[in-house]
């Protein structure tokens, strides 16, 4: 009985339209900048406002330090807590995924009053401090999804084994996982960092709260000036999560096991 | 007290604590930094919600979340989420049935698949922009509608910028992301119960009704709570759609942060308890329906 899937095509067909009838409309309306014609002249503005070049490059970098201090904090922590401590598993997994429960703007009201002017800890009172504190913000965001790869990549390979044979041939400890255990983690560091940079490229809620000038702000800023080149900037922010999801699907380890991103999952499906 | 300090084996004593402590070592810096960045501001938050500006004890902060001037907020947000969460859950549902078992080509799957990842993923303000050109006054389907259907949505009194074009704006994120979570739930519907059913008499619809939506029901609530959480929490786009002129709660709390617009603190702490409640509660219900779901994933 192969009978034509009526209800199951008009469904697709209508959640297809949803999806993509947004996109055409920001295309066509991104290239609507000069009137009567199809021009580029809206992505043209864009990439000559030096605004954009400054705050593409504070948060990009802003990102790649979030990225790096993440890897830092998660490598050695799920390698130690696979080898020596099992029993923190559930704590230090808990806690990864605490950001997932704690709304950013909850976490950056915390942050202004506890490191703002009159702590132990001023980080708000310099310029260094508020941008150290942001990084520390993206990090945390990006925290369950950072933690939950690595935690899968080290799942995948037989750790202990690995440092009891890099530790017989005399390798220290650091030298096991910066030589040893590090590359074989590293496409699951590269999933995860492509996701935190995707997440924290255009961050706006804790960019904002800390005054600093970063993409997030720079386009509901904007949003509120401009017509045409919003739209130009909602086509490029779409194509970098296009982007940034493929390299994380393309890094991410295939092996079968639970992921917090069901369609990390779905390759191999 | 000699005696006891002879009756403990001390050499093991003392080095039993040295040898976990080291161990310990190795978690420290996540520890401390989980600490410090995120256990740390939850707790002073907390502290604050129960005291007074004084610095004594108090329920009158969350009292006042009841109140006129907060409640309403809590109760847009809770309807907002609600909504998108029930449309999201609803067709997210219906997609994921549609595109695994409705008899479609397996490029279909593998294209909406590929699509929702990154639409789950695409939120905050490019996703408002992208509405302004669809849905906004002069946005492209606003127009098709005026100029094509002779219909005036804007004339009807729909905007972008009010409850349901807010709804609209959630489903973009969370009708994907209900299809990826409800996909490995489709996914473990196996073909053998709907043989078994059949061949013990059961119609098609008998089949849902009695086997098919019950082994669904734990999954579909759980990333139904998931979704509201994640309608509750969003910030950023509701702020570039609205120029935070749309009092959820997210937005009543940054504008508290910006500039005091409650006058008190303490207010503020309590309005972020309120929001890390909700989100705790829809998590955890969430977490235990999809351990319940599983069940059925052997």
């Amino acid at each position: 009985m192969t009978r034509f899937p009526f209800f199951a095509s008009l469904v697709a067909l209508l959640c297809a339209a949803f999806f993509l009838i947004p996109l055409a409309a920001t295309i066509n309306f991104s290239l609507r900048m000069k009137r009567g014609e199809i021009s580029l002249e809206a992505y043209r503005w864009v990439f000559q406002d030096d605004t954009f070049v400054s705050v593409l490059g504070f948060s990009a970098a802003a990102s790649l330090a979030a990225i790096l201090l993440g890897a830092l904090l998660v490598v050695p922590t799920a390698y130690w807590v696979q080898l020596k401590l099992p029993a923190m598993r559930p704590v230090t997994e808990f806690l990864s995924l605490m950001p997932l429960i704690i709304p950013p703007v909850v976490l950056v009201f915390g942050y202004v009053r506890i490191y703002g002017t009159s702590s132990i800890l001023p980080l708000t009172m310099s310029d260094a401090g508020t941008n150290l504190l942001l990084i520390i913000g993206y990090t945390v965001l990006s925290l369950p999804y950072m933690y939950r790869a690595v935690d899968n990549g080290m799942s995948a390979i037989d750790v202990a084994t690995l440092t009891e044979a890099a530790e017989s041939l005399g390798a220290s400890r650091l030298r096991t996982i910066a030589t040893v255990i590090f590359p074989n983690v590293r496409s699951a560091i590269m999933s995860g960092a492509f996701l935190t940079f995707s997440i924290s490229l255009g961050e706006f809620v804790i960019t904002s709260l800390l005054n600093r000038p970063a993409f997030g702000p720079y386009l509901v800023q904007m949003g509120q000036d401009y017509a045409y080149q919003p739209a130009a900037l909602a086509i490029m922010a779409f194509a970098f999560t296009w982007a940034c999801m493929a390299l994380m699907d393309l890094f991410a380890t295939r092996r079968p096991g639970q992921g917090l991103l069901p369609f990390l999952r779905r390759k191999n499906a | 007290m000699a005696d006891q300090a002879h009756a403990a084996p001390l050499p093991q004593a003392a080095r039993a604590p040295r040898r976990v402590n080291l161990s310990w070592l190795g978690v420290a810096p996540f520890i401390l930094f989980t600490a410090l960045f995120l256990i740390f501001p939850i707790f002073y938050l907390i502290n604050g919600a129960f005291r007074t500006a004084e610095g004594a004890f108090t329920l009158e902060n969350l009292i006042a979340l009841t109140g006129p001037e907060i409640w309403p907020s809590y109760w847009l947000s809770i309807r907002l989420s609600f909504a998108s969460a029930l449309l999201g859950g609803i067709f997210g549902t219906l997609l994921a049935w549609a595109v695994h078992l409705g008899g479609l080509p397996g490029w279909v799957k593998r294209a909406f698949l590929t699509f929702s990842g990154v639409a789950s993923n695409f939120a905050g303000v490019p996703l408002a922009f992208a509405f302004i050109a669809t849905l906004g006054r002069l946005g492209l389907v606003t127009l098709i509608l005026r100029d094509v259907f002779g219909i005036n949505i804007y004339g009807q009194g729909f905007t972008l910028f009010s409850f349901w074009g807010l709804a609209i704006t959630y489903l973009y994120f969370q009708l994907p992301l209900m299809m990826l979570l409800m996909m490995p739930a489709m996914e473990g519907l196996r073909p053998e119960w709907r043989e078994a059913a059949a061949s013990l008499g059961a119609s098609g619809g008998q089949f849902w009704r009695m086997v098919a939506l019950p082994v669904l029901a734990p999954s579909a609530l759980g990333c139904f709570l998931l979704l509201f959480a994640n309608a509750f929490g969003t910030l950023a786009t509701v702020y570039a759609l609205t120029s935070a002129n749309f009092p959820v709660v997210p937005i009543v709390l940054f504008q508290q942060i910006r500039g005091n617009v409650l006058y008190n603190p303490n207010l503020g702490y309590a309005l972020a308890l309120g929001m890390v409640l909700i989100m705790a509660l829809s998590n955890t219900l969430y977490f235990l329906l999809r351990n319940r779901a599983e069940r059925w994933r052997k």
